[in-house]
């Protein structure tokens, strides 16, 4: 996956665990947080999702690596570079 | 007649709200019950393949945002609509009331096996490693699920959870509502039940296992209680929820008062898991006639829960003849025919099929009975098409489940 394709996977896995936000104008360096409505128990849907459809497992400690959009592809793309 | 009790005594319904497979509110649901017209649709559950079963199509969408949907349960979302629905037509507005003294009480079957299967299949795509069991299974399965889901969505803080009754848990919600008012724990209650069974392959393939699932080539025909041919149970979901007050309550607001409940009982068989008892039946009627102050003359329709089962219905009907016997003015029929068993709603919601009947006098039929089982015989047995009465002070309505939990809630026409 290049890194356009792992920020639409992103999004689109956003999309499905908050489907009522619009996710259209998200910036990438600003806290996915502070800018929709996704709380911890979504949060864990995204780390979930990733499990699931890629297998790739994020330890408690890198969840902060997930906070913006930008820093979820820079974490991730290693990890999904291959797929 | 019993002595006239203080205002403050007298539980009155106030609201309804309500989705069954053939109709999302009363109005709806009335229509489709003097229409003859079934909620009973082919669909296809998880390793069963098609089956027959009531399904409700109302608009998940009214009260809830798509996260809030895809976080609870069917459950929920079915108490959520009902009790939305219940609140606005008791034309309660909540910002104005202390939230806090505001109660939910929900019978239900079961909760949690839909969940449960739902998580078990999932898991079982990946080798059956539990680390892809969902962290929202357990606010998913704790058994209060359903009544939560309501406080929620509603901001209402006052105590809340559902009573695990089996299929008598519709008229259980509505008692304990009752009791609450009458201990003034609560100045409102929302009480009435709920149900997803059908989200559940294992209780289709429980009944099926029991020989007691109702099979027909024509979906709508299918569960025809006290019929020579029935053949079993058809599992339905669906909701309903009174608005309950203290008649002193109502009457300061202003409330548009629909009846009043006046009996109820609960007893137990205490003789086997499954099968009924006619002779606890007929305490618990005649317990529910005597809280009510009136004989079994009194009584203008009686709700059956018969479920369309072959060891069933014959006992229920066993029990009707012993108290009513000698008192042939009741008329007699059943909601389940025309919704199948929508278990821990199906109390509450054959309730509420019925109480239209104190404003237009008419009584809705019991379908599907084309041969009737002479041991199902009934006085006044309203057959396929609605019936026109003279009277209706009181209703009876009976709901009955598993383990022998034995239910019946009487309903009377309000008067001030």
């Amino acid at each position: 996956m290049t890194k356009e394709q792992i920020k639409d996977t992103i999004l689109e896995i956003i999309a499905q665990i908050i489907p009522d936000e619009d996710l259209s104008n998200l910036k990438g360096d600003i806290p996915i947080r502070e800018q929709v409505e996704l709380d911890s128990m979504d949060f864990l849907d995204i780390i979930m999702e990733l499990r699931k459809r890629y297998g790739i497992e994020v330890p408690e400690d890198d969840y902060i690596q997930l906070a913006t959009l930008d820093s979820s592809v820079a974490y991730l793309e290693p990890r999904m570079r291959e797929l | 007649m019993a002595a006239r009790k203080p205002s403050e005594a007298r539980i009155v319904i106030t609201g309804v709200g309500l989705t069954a497979p053939n109709g999302n509110n009363p109005a709806e649901f009335r229509k489709s019950l003097l229409a003859g017209k079934s909620g009973i649709q082919k669909c296809n559950i998880r390793y069963m393949g098609e089956v027959l079963a009531g399904i409700c199509h109302f608009d998940t969408l009214k009260y809830q945002k798509k996260k809030e949907l895809r976080r609870g349960t069917r459950a929920g979302s079915i108490a959520i609509y009902c009790a939305q629905e219940a609140i606005a037509d008791a034309k309660l507005d909540l910002a104005c009331l202390d939230k806090s003294r505001i109660g939910i009480y929900l019978g239900i079957t079961e909760h949690g096996t839909v969940e449960t299967e739902n998580e078990i299949y999932e898991i079982k795509q990946f080798d059956y490693n539990v680390k892809y069991w969902s962290h929202h299974h357990n606010p998913r399965v704790v058994a209060n699920n359903p009544a939560g889901e309501v406080t929620l969505n509603l901001g209402i803080t006052g105590p809340h959870y559902t009573l695990g009754a089996a299929c008598a848990g519709g008229n259980i919600g509505l008692i304990q509502g009752l009791q609450m008012l009458l201990l003034n724990e609560v100045n409102l209650a929302l009480s009435g039940g709920v149900s997803e069974s059908t989200g559940s392959f294992g209780i289709f393939a429980g009944f099926k296992s029991e020989g007691a699932l109702a099979s027909h080539p024509d979906p709508e025909k299918a569960c025809r209680p006290f019929d020579k041919d029935r053949n079993g149970v058809v599992v339905s979901e669906g909701g309903c929820i009174f608005v309950l007050e203290r008649l002193s309550d109502a009457l300061k607001r202003g409330a548009k008062i629909y009846n009043e409940i006046v009996g109820y009982a609960i007893n137990s068989d205490a003789t086997d898991f499954i099968f009924p008892n006619a002779e606890r039946q007929v305490e618990c009627i005649k317990l529910a006639l005597n809280k009510a102050g009136i004989s079994p003359e009194d009584i203008a329709i009686i709700n059956t829960h018969g479920t369309g089962t072959t060891e069933g219905d014959p006992v229920e009907c066993q029990a009707i003849r012993e108290v009513f016997g000698e008192y042939p003015h009741a008329y007699i029929n059943n909601t389940k025919s025309f919704i199948g068993h929508t278990m821990g709603a199906a109390g509450a919601l054959e309730l509420a099929g019925n109480l239209p009947s104190f404003e237009d006098y008419l009584v809705h039929p019991t379908i599907n009975l084309d041969h009737l089982d002479p041991e199902c015989h009934l006085n006044n047995l309203v057959i396929n098409e609605p019936k026109k009465i003279d009277k209706v002070d009181y209703i009876l309505n009976n709901s009955f489940g598993m383990l022998g939990i034995n239910s019946v809630v009487i309903i009377k026409r309000f008067e001030e």
